[in-house]
């Protein structure tokens, strides 16, 4: 699967998300440096890269997370479909509708599994009754690979879950309100291997309908799991390709550094 | 009556006796700091670094043998002794010699400031002490201690005089006792001190014991705060009941003391008062403090968080009597121009006729809760996670929608406790009710109404002229009772709960 | 998994335009955010309101209105034998003095020319009824200026000096037997000739208080003496005491059913209402242990329980807040335990327990329910006590207990001087919290 995957080429090639220039300040701290990258649809896009080097910064700025940190400020563009997201119009909630997040660490709401899911159609409005928010609720669970574990026991708290059980739940709850890209920070950091083999498996079934963008200090994880890797130090884009290309043959010398071990 | 706690010339007198033996106990504390130490660092050869523990801890050591037992004995004598010379001297007075009306405790009101007149007299010189002790209850005791500055309400009886001289040789010979007991314990001290004060000798080990007790015993003031508030109110209350049917305490249906006795000492209406002056407190402190709450955690940016935050709480540290006040003089004033008056008033009605109103004492108590609601529920709502918020925003909800769905939720146990505490603390406050509430005890759904509270009425039982036999006064313990039974079962089921929430997120 | 790729078609929709329910939203939360800001905004302005009252119904207690006036020391009547001994002179009664204040008028209304139809007798009224007990002091002071002309300063009586502040009107007066409108508009003719003033009184501050019929003259000093030695009472006690506990708790004790026992105790006391320490000190202290009523040392002993709660809390918190390293350092030099707390986690602490006992002692300052039931309101507290002994077991008042007595009063005017003790109450507490918010961030460590 790996050895296959490393030579596979994007399956589709149309660009979801551009960004051009994008600089991130915290307070005083210059996070992220003139980042500019073009995120292609229906492609697990992984960002790696050693511990503070912006990864995670720059994938919150791709559906405004960072506007809920008073001190971050963004500029640049980025564009999701030709539309500037940054754009005064353009209302937060709206995008992060569009653009679903998974966190590092499992984040279940203190509700039962269903409201866990159903939360985010019910915000937007999608469910029209009853009956077609269960049928949202099932679709999401079933494509968050863990309905056949639940189905028994909606009602019970999320919380109540395994840690990897609450990872997929976040990851129903996030395909739940229909998103065309999905973020994932570290999706599986938190998680036992086995845990992680099935979060991993879920990523690769989720490229068919989404653009997936992960970010992973696991190098072997992004290897196994995406089509283009970006490479990020000290705030830089150092390298962006295909993940075989990255893997294999980088051009940069940080890059073969980071991946060989002497830095990060 | 015992030393330093009396005012009287008298008490300086006892005051010198003690006074003296105290500072005697000091003098043999410091020489026996100063002959153990030097023994201790003689028996090194002058090497300190033979012994086992510094010098100075072989003198505290010796120190500490000296006044601890002394002085632990000297207190507990001092506090026992007037006790138990009390309760014989009582046994003199024969029961059919307290008049109607009068008490026990009357009588030995007159017995006690006989025996500190005559004290005194002969302090002053006016009377040789032998003199004072033949006196006879023919002279005119009464006149010669007027001129002394004691004034009696009435001539002194044969009885008094003579259970005050007993009360004043018990009081001599119980002195003298102390003295020999504390200087024995003290000076035995000091040589088992002193005699230990060789060099292998563990004085360090010694004090540092010793200091550990003391600071046990301070720790379990606490335990003996408690037992004290227990056993003072329950002792009175079971008083209380001897002399009142319980019956007509917890069921009963009107409060109506009656100082000819035969009153009507019910708590229901009291608890009624109460309970709806905390739930207007409650409907305003409420909203507000948890709005507010909300909005300096989840909105307010640094400054105004920095600015507000601290000025609400200064609603916090104002004290009560300045609530109280507000409550009289302001606010009270304020709702009769509105809701009373008649033609006059601002609304033209007639429903509220003094400043003194249920609706008063809630609506002040609710601003003085205000800052109590919105800190704790500030500190439950920061301790939901930031993930749990970052979960709902990453689905694209709105921050209002994050905060009503899944931050409340989330923090509700805690919210509710919060809440438990507040109610707490409107039950238990005192100043604003006996300002603001009224005095009439009833059943009425009316805000506009004066009603009256159990703290209210605890403050009234016990002031002024108040006799521990009637049960019109006993009835403030039963009340207070009730009310740290009240408070006491609403903050442990509000900590349990706060605490239970607490753990849910470490 | 069943057919992950039957999503439902969903339209495109452009970020750039707000979907109507979106804008619904975030009409939702702009309310939900203005819920916010009224409520910050009621707590302020109650903050507001109650700062605002207090300070404009409080300012008036620091002015008074005193009245200027020339009496002439008669001899004759003052010291009938002529012999200026103090004896004979310390026999004539205020009431001897009255009438020359009714001569004093007479003479000030013919020398400066004013009409007025009102008799001496109610001129004389428009003074404090403490006017002849201030002359008769002066006289004993000073025999020798008998049969003299001595300008005094009298003060004014409530009535009047409630005019010349707007608190009496004419209007306000109708059924009032003590004042008249014809002595109003004397009052008038004298402040407009000069000898009716106000001015500030220094005498609230320092002064004692006064009974129901002198309003004018009633002053904070005695009762700001009573809680000054309750908090010195509540210091020497609660501070050794509420430290060794802490350090015990914190430092020693083992984890057992006993210190469980210990810590339920203190934060249970903690919240206990005050009143509850009232029946406490007045069963213990005053009926168990005979303790004077209205001492200030029983209402220090009371009050040092109740703090004692909050010390411990605060202290404990300090002593946490010292990091475990210090004390290993201690420990790896081969100190004791005892020592490792003594010598180096108590100094480091010490900022963080004094602003937690002076903010314990602001709270004890304005305590006013437990002083109730320990008798300390009720009467007048007339003098200051000439001793500390005298001080600790003579009956006094405190702050808050005074500002109590003075509310309950029938006459407006000492609302007055319920508002202006406020004032000076307020003044204490926030020097305290001054202090103690100076100390935190002066000494605040960050480890």
């Amino acid at each position: 699967m790996n050895t296959m995957r490393l030579t596979e080429s994007a399956v589709d090639t149309d660009i979801k998300i551009t960004a051009k220039d994008v600089q991130v300040y915290y307070g005083d701290n210059h996070a992220i440096k003139d980042v500019s990258v073009e995120i292609q649809d229906k492609t697990v896009t992984a960002f790696i890269g050693p511990s503070g080097c912006g990864k995670s910064t720059f994938l919150r700025c791709i559906n405004r997370m960072n506007d809920t940190i008073d001190v971050c400020r963004v500029q640049g563009d980025i564009k999701i479909d030709g539309e500037d997201i940054y754009d005064k119009r353009v209302d937060p909630v709206q995008l992060r509708a569009k653009v679903g997040m998974v966190f590092q660490k499992p984040n279940p709401f203190p509700k039962s599994i269903y409201d866990n899911v159903a939360y985010g159609p019910r915000i937007h409005g999608l469910a029209k009754n009853k009956a077609d928010l269960d049928d949202i609720v099932e679709r999401a669970l079933r494509r968050g690979a863990i309905w056949n574990e639940v189905k028994d026991r909606l009602d019970a708290p999320g919380t109540g879950l395994s840690g990897g059980q609450q990872q997929r739940l976040c990851i129903a709850r996030a395909v739940a309100t229909e998103p065309e890209v999905l973020l994932m920070d570290e999706p599986c950091s938190a998680l036992d291997p086995i845990a992680t083999a099935q979060v991993e498996e879920l990523i690769d079934e989720l490229r068919k309908s989404y653009s997936v963008v992960i970010v992973t200090h696991s190098m072997q994880q992004a290897a196994r799991v995406s089509q283009r890797t970006a490479f990020f130090h000290l705030g830089n884009l150092v390298e962006y390709g295909e993940t075989g290309q990255i893997f294999t043959n980088p051009v940069d010398p940080r890059t073969e550094n980071y991946i060989t071990g002497r830095i990060g | 009556m015992w030393w330093p706690l009396n005012g009287t010339d008298n008490g300086t007198l006892r005051m010198s006796i003690t006074a003296i033996l105290f500072l005697a106990v000091l003098a043999l504390c410091v020489l026996g700091y100063s002959l153990a130490r030097n023994r201790a660092l003689a028996g090194a050869g002058g090497d300190r670094r033979l012994l086992h523990s510094l010098p100075t801890y072989y003198g505290t050591n010796a120190a500490m043998f000296t006044a601890v037992p002394a002085l632990g004995v000297m207190v507990i004598w001092l506090l026992a002794q007037p006790m138990m010379i009390e309760t014989r001297v009582q046994g003199m007075i024969p029961a059919s010699f307290i008049d109607e009306g009068s008490s026990i405790g009357l009588v030995m009101n007159d017995v006690r400031r006989v025996a500190d007149g005559l004290d005194l007299a002969v302090k002053s010189g006016g009377l040789s002490a032998d003199d004072a002790r033949k006196l006879s209850a023919n002279s005119d005791v009464r006149g010669m201690l007027a001129d002394r500055g004691v004034a009696l309400g009435s001539d002194v009886k044969p009885e008094v005089l003579a259970a005050a001289q007993t009360y004043r040789s018990a009081a001599a010979t119980g002195r003298m006792w102390m003295v020999v007991v504390v200087m024995g314990l003290a000076l035995i001290g000091f040589a088992i001190a002193v005699s230990l004060s060789k060099p292998d000798f563990r004085a360090r080990n010694v004090v540092e014991r010793g200091i550990l007790a003391l600071l046990m015993v301070a720790a379990s003031l606490a335990i003996l705060t408690t037992l004290g508030i227990v056993l003072s109110m329950l002792f009175e209350s079971i008083n209380f009941f001897r002399v009142h049917p319980a019956s007509d305490f917890f069921f009963g249906g009107s409060w109506a003391p009656n100082f000819r006795g035969d009153s009507d000492l019910s708590i229901l209406p009291l608890l009624w008062g109460t309970l709806y002056i905390s739930l207007i407190a409650l409907t305003v402190a409420v909203p507000i403090g948890l709005f507010a709450a909300i909005y300096l955690s989840e909105y307010a940016g640094p400054k105004l968080r920095a600015v507000a935050k601290p000025l609400l709480e200064i609603l916090a540290g104002i004290p009560t009597i300045v609530y109280g006040l507000f409550a009289l003089l302001t606010v009270g004033p304020a709702l009769v121009r509105v809701f009373g008056r008649g033609d006059e008033g601002l609304l033209g009605v007639e429903w509220m006729s003094g400043a003194t109103a249920v609706l008063t004492a809630g609506l002040v108590m609710g601003i003085m809760l205000i800052p109590f609601v919105s800190s704790l529920s500030d500190d439950i709502i920061n301790a939901v996670p930031q993930a749990m918020r970052d979960g709902s925003l990453g689905l694209g909800a709105t921050p209002s929608e994050t905060i009503r769905q899944v931050v409340l939720p989330a923090a509700l146990p805690g919210i509710v406790g919060a809440i438990l505490l507040a109610a707490s603390r409107a039950i238990g406050e005192t100043m604003i009710v006996v300002l603001g509430a009224g005095a009439i005890a009833k059943f009425s759904a009316n805000p506009l109404e004066a009603m009256t509270t159990i703290t209210t009425r605890i403050v009234s039982q016990l002031t002024g002229d108040t006799d521990f036999s009637s049960p019109e006064t006993l009835v403030a313990f039963a009340l207070g009772l009730t009310l740290f039974v009240l408070t006491l079962g609403l903050n442990v089921f509000a900590l349990i709960i706060v605490r239970k929430y607490r753990e849910q997120y470490d | 998994m069943s057919n992950p790729d039957q999503t439902p078609a969903v339209a495109k929709t452009s970020l750039l335009k707000l979907d109507a329910r979106t804008r619904k939203r975030n009409a939702a939360e702009t309310r939900f955010k203005a819920y916010g800001m009224i409520a910050i905004g009621m707590g302020l302005l109650m903050l507001v309101i109650l700062v605002f009252n207090i300070v404009s119904r409080g300012t008036g207690a620091f002015q008074q209105t005193f009245v200027t006036l020339e009496v002439e020391l008669v001899a004759a009547k003052l010291d009938k034998k002529g012999n200026r001994n103090l004896d004979d002179i310390k026999k004539v009664s205020t009431f001897g003095y009255a009438p020359l204040l009714k001569d004093a008028f007479e003479a000030k209304v013919a020398v400066a020319g004013i009409d007025t139809g009102i008799k001496p007798k109610q001129m004389a009224a428009i003074l404090s009824k403490s006017a002849a007990a201030q002359m008769r002091d002066f006289v004993i002071a000073n025999p020798d200026m008998i049969g003299e002309t001595v300008a005094f300063e009298f003060l004014a009586s409530s009535r009047v000096d409630g005019y010349l502040k707007g608190r009496v009107s004419r209007d306000s007066i109708a059924n009032d037997k003590k004042i008249s409108p014809e002595q109003l508009d004397f009052v008038d003719q004298l402040v407009s000739e000069g000898s009716v003033t106000k001015r500030f009184n220094m005498s609230f501050i320092t002064g004692s208080d006064a009974s129901d019929a002198r309003p004018e003259s009633a002053g904070m000093g005695v009762s700001m003496i009573g809680s000054l030695i309750m908090m010195m009472v509540v210091l020497v006690l609660a501070l050794p005491i509420g430290v060794a506990a802490s350090i015990y708790l914190e430092e020693f004790a083992p984890k057992n059913w006993i210190t469980d026992i210990i810590e339920v105790n203190i934060s249970n006391l903690a919240a206990v209402p005050s009143i509850v320490f009232g029946i406490l000190g007045l069963a213990v202290f005053i009926n168990y242990m005979h303790l004077p009523n209205s001492a200030p040392l029983v209402g220090g002993l009371v009050l040092t329980l109740m703090t004692l709660p909050t010390i411990i809390i605060s202290t404990r918190a300090s002593l946490k807040s010292v990091p475990p390293s210090i004390r290993d350092a201690a420990l790896g030099v081969g100190a004791s335990k005892m020592q490792s707390v003594f010598h180096h986690v108590l100094p480091l602490a010490a900022p963080g327990i004094l602003t937690g006992t002076i903010i314990g002692l602001a709270q004890a300052l304005g305590e006013t329910a437990p002083l109730l039931l320990i008798g300390m309101v009720g009467f007048i507290a007339s003098n200051p006590p000439d001793s500390i002994a005298a001080g600790l077991m003579s009956p006094n008042s405190a702050m808050p207990a005074q500002i109590y007595e003075w509310a309950k009063r029938a006459d407006p005017a000492f609302y007055e001087r319920a508002w202006g003790g406020i004032i000076i109450l307020l003044v204490f507490l926030v020097s305290m919290n001054t202090i103690a918010v100076i100390l935190r961030r002066r000494f605040e460590r960050r480890w």
